[in-house]
């Protein structure tokens, strides 16, 4: 008898994951979700983004030329961060930042070299467009390193011994050449899971709603589990095909580093796919309304994905009540672990408390979904 | 004149038709109003470089008087915030592996000596590189003060060395604000995203439920059909932003510089590309899933490759000839130009035609695409 009642069972599942398997490949919209959008996003961070600024163009404007404004143009035009330009007044330079040709002016006045060499005060004025305030900052940083390096060596070709007092020696960890592309990268494959797990679910109920077909799955002996069983499964394969991808992509192409164990890797990502997964087949649930759910999933994937994960923004510096709000989002979790694995390597205090925080969620998401869906018709 | 208004009260029909099948659902009315004006919230105040309270460690190897003057600073600091003193080289490898500190300033032994006697002394600053935006936008803050500590220090010890210093002035957004940076930018997502979904789910809906065909046998031409289709996605779009300029404004407290007219002529040509291009999405699709996946497939690029969150100047030059078709591009320049820079239509002019090109192009496909894709 038990033995009947779970062949029977597992044939009822058989059937609705062949149900849906030949809805996902009849409709290659969801393949090319699943495989297309990794491949383009990862290329497009890879290749397109980056935070690392080179050739800024900068304009330099000299009002009275000599020996000494040649050596300070000559150590910016050294520098690879720097593409000068040069202006004979700052009018000229100032339209010119107007226009955007230029991001930021280096001004030396006419009396700049006299004053100079006379011992007295001779400021750079130094103009910068602010309106990309993390570009700006990037950039002062990077005059500011041309211009003591000309200190140095003005002051030596002068026999004077420059001695800074406090000199910095900066080492960064994990990502020496601070190459942004190592973090965007695994940032980016945990926007690509949350989007491809909660967009790819939240039509599937939806959809059977609003065609009517819920009605007629109702009145076969399936139970709600076995449905939402026969949903999950189909696309939590093709979610973890395209992580496969993904992270082929990363090593074999990015070059980034994957320091830490491919199987912890594939234990995380298995975990947060489920819950993305999950919270697309609650919306679906709830949103019985295919335009609601593709607005919600949206809403609750890409944007908070994208920008509360910490994959961009330091979730340190955020307002305490936004920190509160990261703590609801999933890619915050994921974010930490893939950086982590990818970077630094198996840290377990970070891993397995991101672990923890997400096992949470999946619990919290499973009692929702099963409360939330009888076999009942309004 | 008969013809000319039965012309334009048979668009007028189907533009409301349209409002109606949107708004008629309850659920369909708040999800196009309350999470657009939610997520300028959340986002607003969530998405920033700037570093506000970053945990840090400090090691501190000499005893003197001096290497307490210098952590002074941080102490004072609002950007850093120092969680732990630690007393052994061992300690710092477990804070920055596990995420507790995103730095550890190590002041060597004899660093006081040293200063005194008029040398330089060496302070190391270890960073957690998983972030390298967030590391190195620290070491700047870190480099800026420092510049601070020795000037002062120079200056009291009398300093030899030519005078020359560094004053500088950031045009536009002077305090370098990050949120005025990137508040236009989820504007322009939002909306977007919106738009989209309206227009791209407007015509697919209609397959699926097997009501296009009838549409298209009505007395009504292609024209009218694509007419009727874009004006709520313009109009939706039009209130949306709206509200949400309003938030910017009055929340978030960024002046508005420039002439609003420009800024309202950008947003009107924005949303007919827009709206076009959901369309077009919407006339390929055969089913609402297709649309949304569609919708989705542009929204994503267009909005990672607009300048948002990542300046177009850093990108490799084939991908900044790409972000030339984007709409998001164009409007994010009149935005910021329009708020920051004070700019009026003149400066605009060339980021205003290109959307109207975009926009005429991709409605003029779609209403093809409305005869000439038929199952």
């Amino acid at each position: 008898m038990t033995v009947n009642k779970t062949s029977a069972r597992s044939r009822r599942l058989m059937g609705m994951l062949r149900k849906e398997m030949w809805q996902i490949i009849r409709d290659p919209s969801s393949i090319a979700i699943a495989f297309v959008m990794p491949v383009v996003l990862l290329f497009m961070f890879g290749y397109g983004v980056s935070l690392d600024a080179k050739n800024i163009p900068v304009g330099i404007a000299v009002e009275k030329a000599d020996i000494i404004t040649q050596s300070l143009s000559d150590s910016f035009e050294q520098s690879e961060f720097f593409k000068p330009s040069y202006y004979h007044s700052i009018q000229q330079a100032q339209l010119a930042l107007e226009e955007r040709k230029i991001d930021g002016i280096v001004w030396l006045r006419s009396n700049f070299s006299q004053n100079l060499q006379a011992g007295k005060q001779a400021p750079i004025e130094i103009i910068i467009n602010g309106v990309d305030s993390n570009q700006a900052n990037i950039t002062m940083g990077y005059i500011q390193g041309v211009w003591q390096s000309w200190l140095t060596l003005f002051s030596n070709a002068r026999g004077i011994q420059l001695n800074l007092p406090v000199v910095l020696e900066q080492r960064v960890w994990f990502n020496s050449a601070l190459n942004s592309r190592l973090f965007l990268v695994p940032g980016v494959i945990a926007v690509i899971m949350t989007m491809i797990g909660s967009l790819l679910t939240a039509m599937v109920v939806a959809r059977e709603w609003e065609r009517g077909t819920m009605e007629a799955l109702m009145v076969t002996p399936l139970s709600m589990k076995e449905m939402l069983a026969g949903k999950l499964i189909p696309y939590f394969i093709l979610g973890m095909g395209s992580m496969f991808i993904s992270v082929a992509l990363a090593v074999w192409w990015f070059g980034v580093p994957l320091r830490g164990s491919f199987w912890v890797m594939v234990l995380a990502s298995s975990l947060f796919m489920m819950v993305s997964l999950l919270i697309g087949l609650l919306i679906s649930i709830i949103s019985k309304n295919q335009f609601v759910a593709g607005q919600t999933a949206i809403a609750a994937s890409f944007l908070p994905a994208f920008l509360l994960s910490g994959f961009l923004f330091d979730i340190n510096s955020m307002p305490a009540f936004i920190q509160g709000i990261t703590y609801l989002i999933p890619a915050r979790y994921f974010v930490a672990q893939l950086q982590t694995l990818f970077l630094a390597g198996n840290v377990w205090p970070v891993i397995l408390s991101n672990a923890f925080a997400l096992l949470v969620m999946l619990f919290v998401l499973v009692l929702l979904v099963s409360s939330k869906s009888r076999k009942t018709l309004e | 004149m008969q013809v000319n208004t039965q012309y334009f009260s048979q668009i007028f029909a189907l533009a409301l038709k349209e409002f109606l099948a949107l708004f008629r659902d309850k659920r369909s009315r708040l999800i196009l109003v309350f999470p657009p004006l939610l997520q300028i919230l959340i986002f607003g105040f969530a998405a920033t470089y700037d570093l506000d309270n970053v945990p840090i460690a400090i090691y501190n190897q000499d005893q003197g008087q001096v290497s307490r003057e210098f952590i002074s600073q941080f102490e004072g600091s609002e950007t850093f915030e120092i969680i732990e003193y630690i007393k052994k080289d061992s300690d710092i490898a477990p804070l920055i592996d596990n995420k507790d500190v995103l730095l550890v300033l190590n002041i060597e032994p004899q660093f006081s000596d040293k200063l005194q006697q008029g040398k330089s002394a060496k302070v190391q600053v270890i960073l957690d590189g998983r972030n390298s935006n967030t590391a190195m936008t620290a070491m700047n803050y870190i480099a800026s003060m420092n510049l601070d500590f020795n000037q002062k220090w120079s200056a009291q010890h009398g300093a030899t060395g030519p005078k020359v210093a560094l004053q500088v002035r950031n045009w536009y957004n002077e305090n370098l604000q990050s949120r005025w940076f990137i508040l236009p930018g989820i504007l322009v997502s939002l909306i977007l995203v919106v738009i989209l979904l309206v227009t791209a789910l407007s015509v697919a809906r209609e397959r699926e439920a097997g009501t296009f065909d009838q549409l298209l046998v009505t007395p009504m031409n292609p024209t009218q059909i694509l007419i009727g289709k874009a004006i709520p996605g313009i109009v939706i779009g039009l209130l949306e932003s709206t509200l949400i300029l309003i938030i910017i404004v009055k929340l978030f407290q960024i002046p508005i510089q420039g002439d609003i007219a420009a800024l309202y002529f950008g947003l009107f040509l924005f949303l007919l590309a827009a709206t076009g291009i959901g369309l077009v999405i919407s006339a390929i699709s055969l089913t609402q899933q297709q649309a949304v996946l569609g919708a989705f497939l542009f929204i994503v690029p267009a909005v990672v490759l607009s300048g948002f969150t990542t300046p177009i100047a850093n990108m490799p030059d084939s991908v900044q000839l790409l972000t030339y078709l984007n709409p998001l591009r164009y409007f994010l320049i009149i935005l910021r130009g329009v708020f920051l820079e004070g700019n009026g239509f003149t400066l605009l002019f060339s980021q205003f035609w290109p959307m109207a090109i975009i926009g005429v192009v991709c409605l003029a496909f779609a209403g093809w695409l409305f005869r000439h894709r038929m199952y």
